[in-house]
């Protein structure tokens, strides 16, 4: 799902959201947080699990990109944890705003969004889809998006579910 | 793309059961929302019924429930059930067949398919009712 960004006048999210519970009956409440440095060797881990490709010096950049500019992140980059055990990540999610790519206006984009295996189906996906969207929505955007495999049954149900369509634009590519 | 009425009539009807879960909903019901015969509706639920999507209960208040799981039965698995080719779009057929014209067309209309059996196979019912309770509001906010 990563994209590349290619434009440098895209908007600031501003302060990473603040914690929130994720809604969800008996299951244990989740706070969702902004990742903290530490948090890069529990992300990295948990791609390789579902990716089978450790890819710390990916996951540590992205982390850099959230803190570099300033004091005012350039990505968002947000954690899920168990509320009784905030230094444990459950998930996580990354994006961030861009402009006028491929002429589109400037909209939040989701690029890298994964759950522990063993704690999917108990919302934390949803909270976490749900925090970038208010980030988004605070610094502005009236629009989210992200990119699918056309193949990865699973995610496309999942944002499928969260209410994301189809959007105007079509991927194109071809063999070089 | 056109989906077979009978296909159209079961996603129907099973949003109709998931509205009301607690409920045995008659194909009277149903018939008289869409505008359709029971008897064809019957047929419709037979094979729903058939393939482990809805259940009949007998007797007086008797109807249909879902049985299924709305969070995970696809657009595509129900329709799969009434179109046994399969969902196809445009085929080229037997014309020019063995050329490099038809093999270059039919990489298209496989694209075209490719992406109507994704789109299909990501929506689950529970989206689907969703989307219709957004469109429903939607509509509301219109009048």
């Amino acid at each position: 799902m990563k994209q590349v960004a290619t434009d440098s006048r895209k908007k600031r999210p501003g302060r990473a959201p603040a914690p929130v519970e994720a809604p969800g009956g008996g299951a244990p409440a989740i706070v969702i947080r902004a990742a903290e440095r530490r948090d890069v060797v529990q992300v990295t881990a948990l791609d390789a699990q579902v990716t089978g490709l450790p890819k710390p010096e990916h996951w540590m950049e992205l982390y850099r990109r959230q803190r570099s500019v300033g004091g005012a992140p350039a990505g968002i980059f947000l954690v899920a944890s168990p509320a009784t055990d905030p230094e444990r990540v459950l998930g996580f999610i990354i994006g961030e705003i861009r402009a006028w790519e491929f002429g589109s206006d400037p909209c939040g984009w989701v690029y890298a969004l994964s759950v522990r295996p063993e704690a999917r189906e108990r919302g934390v996906g949803e909270a976490l889809l749900k925090a970038i969207a208010e980030a988004f929505r605070r610094a502005g955007m009236g629009k989210m998006r992200t990119m699918v495999a056309r193949d990865a049954i699973l995610p496309m149900q999942f944002f499928r579910g969260e209410g994301l369509m189809a959007g105007p634009y079509i991927q194109l590519e071809k063999d070089l | 793309m056109k989906l077979q009425v009978a296909s159209q009539l079961a996603i129907f009807s099973i949003l109709e059961l998931v509205a009301e879960p607690n409920r045995q909903i008659t194909v009277a019901d149903i018939g008289a929302k869409y505008g359709i015969s029971t008897n064809h509706l019957a047929k419709v639920m037979n094979v729903l019924g058939r393939a482990g999507l809805v259940r009949s209960v007998r007797g007086a208040g008797g109807g249909f429930q879902f049985s299924g799981n709305a969070r995970r039965t696809t657009l595509l698995d129900i329709i799969e059930l009434f179109e046994p080719r399969g969902l196809r779009g445009p085929e080229t057929g037997e014309l020019g067949r063995h050329t490099a014209e038809a093999a270059a067309l039919g990489v298209v209309l496989r694209e075209i398919d490719d992406t109507v059996r994704a789109t299909l196979g990501s929506i689950t019912i529970a989206t689907l009712r969703d989307l219709a309770t957004r469109q429903r509001a939607k509509a509301v906010l219109a009048t």
